[in-house]
């Protein structure tokens, strides 16, 4: 759920809580309020009959209310006595609305001279209804105006406030330790945001040095093994040069040989990757597919024979590609290196050039996991001497030439180099 | 044939030495940037295996500008762990004849050598002999006697490589990869190479070579003259 649908969200469950509990105590308020002033107002003319009484004794004959909004009634000095002032709502026949409406009422008692009069005073009141439903509307309205505003202010603040916070998002969404292209911070008001960047920053920075440094390790200690290697191969092929030796001490001289080779394919399979992931190969030109793969398949063409190998090659197209000559040799010299390698005797290799792609393919029984095809030291054959490098190196220089390396099968292996979209 | 090696590590060192000496060269060595200096501006040396990263301020690289103040028109052989593209341009810039890559085989190295000293020593004239096969280099063509001796493009750098170390036991990784290079990379092949030499070989037989590629244990070839 996207942040703006989640705060606002929010705001409108929240708001469906806050605003009936608020128009309540609101509604009971101005009720109140106006309760009080109707009394006061009855309060009021009581004292103005009464006063009025003392001169015109007409009043206290005034027993029904017809076009006055009062009533005297004599009452016993005993019930006078007990009686206290009431106000209360009742209800009472109007002649416009020819219904009985809701009126406020006082009830009260006097004295005038000896005798007690009770007395009720009458004002028309509120129709409380009309009052709820006004209020309601009014709410309403006040309810859905707020989850405008809000969603509008919403929109408007996430957009702008958060730009730092998606900009940074954007960013660390194409980030890739193997580039070394920076990711751009720029300061914002936003304390918070300045603290997210700075975080991410160093956070990038250490990774990016450690990855770094880790890469350094590889090539460094690459290096540093080729002198004693040599040194080792050369010791052993100036021991294998005396005639003295048995054929067992020979076999001990051909293993040691043999596995010292294997070190050395291994340390110049790291050198390479490191360096292609490094991103040293940076002569980039105009290279004919179809030339090199022309090329190769002479260069191959004893190893084929001799596998007894039915090789086909067939050009619908010229590809021509921009990438490195020497990796592009080393990709597809793998690549094939690699069909080689798993066709059984007498089995076929095609490769095929269309306009857009170009696909090896060679016998196999059974699919092999992508997944796992292209990692570094994944071996599918048991053979000691493969290095299990060979794919992870194509992989790696398709990456940098821009170019995609996949594997699928369709009763056969298909491995298919396709210029990156 | 005189040649000047100048290597710092001393395991290195000596095996170059020897393996050189099997050739017969007079060899002489310097471990470090001055007395290389001293023996390159005293004497001529046919060839020069200099190794690049000398464990000083100055590098091999250093050496090569030197020789060329110096005029000198020694042939160079640079040999480097680093096998990084940037030392070999920069090396072959400074008038190094070739760049070998650490860890390289004795019989590579000594293919390179002969290699410098001939194209320096005679100009046209390019061949080597073993009993009586004779190789054209430049023409790149073989011949039993008089007669052209036809193999295919691999056959004859096979052959050469063997001739051009003749007499001692070639690796077969070696082998390998100074025919097949890069294309080749795994012990798997060695059978493949053993097809080769057998097609040679029998080919050698019917020409009637007087020459003889002899397994040397499981290790590698021998080529001698009959």
């Amino acid at each position: 759920m996207k942040l703006l649908n989640y705060t606002s969200g929010y705001f409108l469950i929240v708001l469906m809580v806050i605003i009936p509990i608020w128009a309540g105590l609101f509604y009971y308020a101005m009720l109140d309020e106006v309760y009080d002033s109707m009394d006061d107002g009855l309060d009021n003319q009581r004292q103005l009959i009464i006063s009025k009484a003392a001169l015109d004794t007409a009043i206290l004959t005034h027993k029904d209310f017809e076009e006055g909004n009062y009533a005297v009634m004599p009452v016993s000095p005993n019930a006078a006595r007990k009686h206290t002032d009431l106000y209360i709502d009742t209800m009472m026949y109007m002649q416009n609305e020819k219904d009985f409406e809701p009126v406020r009422m006082l009830q009260t008692v006097f004295r005038k001279g000896e005798d007690y009069y009770q007395m009720r005073v009458i004002t028309s009141m509120v129709e409380e209804d009309d009052l709820v439903s006004e209020l309601g509307y009014s709410l309403m309205w006040l309810y859905f105006g707020l989850v405008a505003t809000i969603l509008v202010l919403n929109n408007f603040l996430l957009k702008n406030i958060w730009k730092p916070f998606y900009r940074l998002i954007r960013q660390l969404q194409t980030f890739k330790l193997t580039n070394i292209q920076q990711i751009k911070m720029s300061q914002t008001r936003v304390d918070e945001f300045n603290l997210m960047q700075n975080t991410v920053q160093l956070f990038l920075d250490n990774t990016v040095s450690v990855y770094n440094q880790q890469k350094q390790f590889i090539e460094n200690a690459s290096h540093e093994l080729q002198t004693p290697l040599a040194i080792a191969i050369n010791k052993l092929e100036l021991l294998a040069e005396h005639n003295s030796l048995g054929d067992a001490q020979a076999e001990l001289l051909e293993t040691a040989l043999d596995n010292l080779e294997r070190l050395k394919r291994l340390n110049q399979s790291l050198l390479l990757l490191s360096k292609i992931e490094n991103d040293q190969f940076e002569d980039v030109r105009e290279v004919n597919v179809n030339l090199l793969i022309n090329k190769l398949k002479d260069d191959f063409s004893d190893q084929i024979d001799f596998y007894k190998l039915v090789f086909t090659f067939s050009e619908q197209s010229q590809c021509i590609w921009r990438m490195n000559p020497d990796l592009a040799d080393i990709m597809f010299s793998n690549l094939i290196k690699n069909a080689i390698k798993h066709t059984p005797q007498g089995g076929i290799i095609s490769i095929k050039i269309k306009s857009s792609s170009i696909s090896f393919e060679n016998e196999g029984s059974a699919a092999l996991d992508e997944s796992l095809l292209f990692q570094r030291f994944h071996k599918i054959s048991k053979s000691e001497s493969s290095t299990g490098l060979g794919l992870a190196i194509a992989k790696a220089i398709a990456k940098v030439s821009l170019l995609s390396l996949n594997y699928r099968y369709e009763g056969k292996h298909i491995f298919t180099v396709t210029p990156a979209v | 044939m005189k040649i000047l090696v100048i290597e710092d590590e001393a395991a290195m060192l000596d095996n170059i030495v020897d393996a050189l000496k099997g050739e017969q060269y007079l060899v002489e060595t310097a471990d470090n940037y001055d007395s290389a200096i001293q023996k390159v501006s005293d004497y001529q040396y046919d060839c020069i295996v200099l190794d690049i990263s000398l464990q000083n301020t100055r590098d091999g690289l250093d050496i090569l500008r030197e020789l060329k103040k110096l005029n000198k028109a020694d042939g160079v052989i640079i040999v480097s762990a680093k096998n990084s593209l940037d030392d070999k341009v920069a090396g072959l810039d400074l008038g190094a004849d070739d760049y070998l890559a650490k860890p390289f085989h004795l019989s590579e190295l000594l293919a390179r050598v002969k290699a410098v000293i001939r194209r320096r020593s005679f100009s046209g004239n390019d061949h080597i002999n073993a009993g009586n096969l004779k190789i054209d280099i430049s023409q790149q063509s073989a011949y039993v006697g008089e007669q052209p001796f036809i193999t295919n493009r691999k056959e004859f750098e096979v052959l050469l490589y063997l001739v051009t170390n003749k007499n001692r036991l070639v690796n077969r990784a070696a082998l390998a990869e100074h025919v097949w290079g890069d294309h080749i990379d795994s012990a798997d092949n060695f059978d493949f190479i053993y097809s080769q030499i057998k097609n040679i070989r029998k080919k050698l037989k019917d020409a009637k070579a007087l020459v003889d590629i002899q397994s040397i244990y499981g290790v590698g070839y021998k080529l001698q003259a009959e």
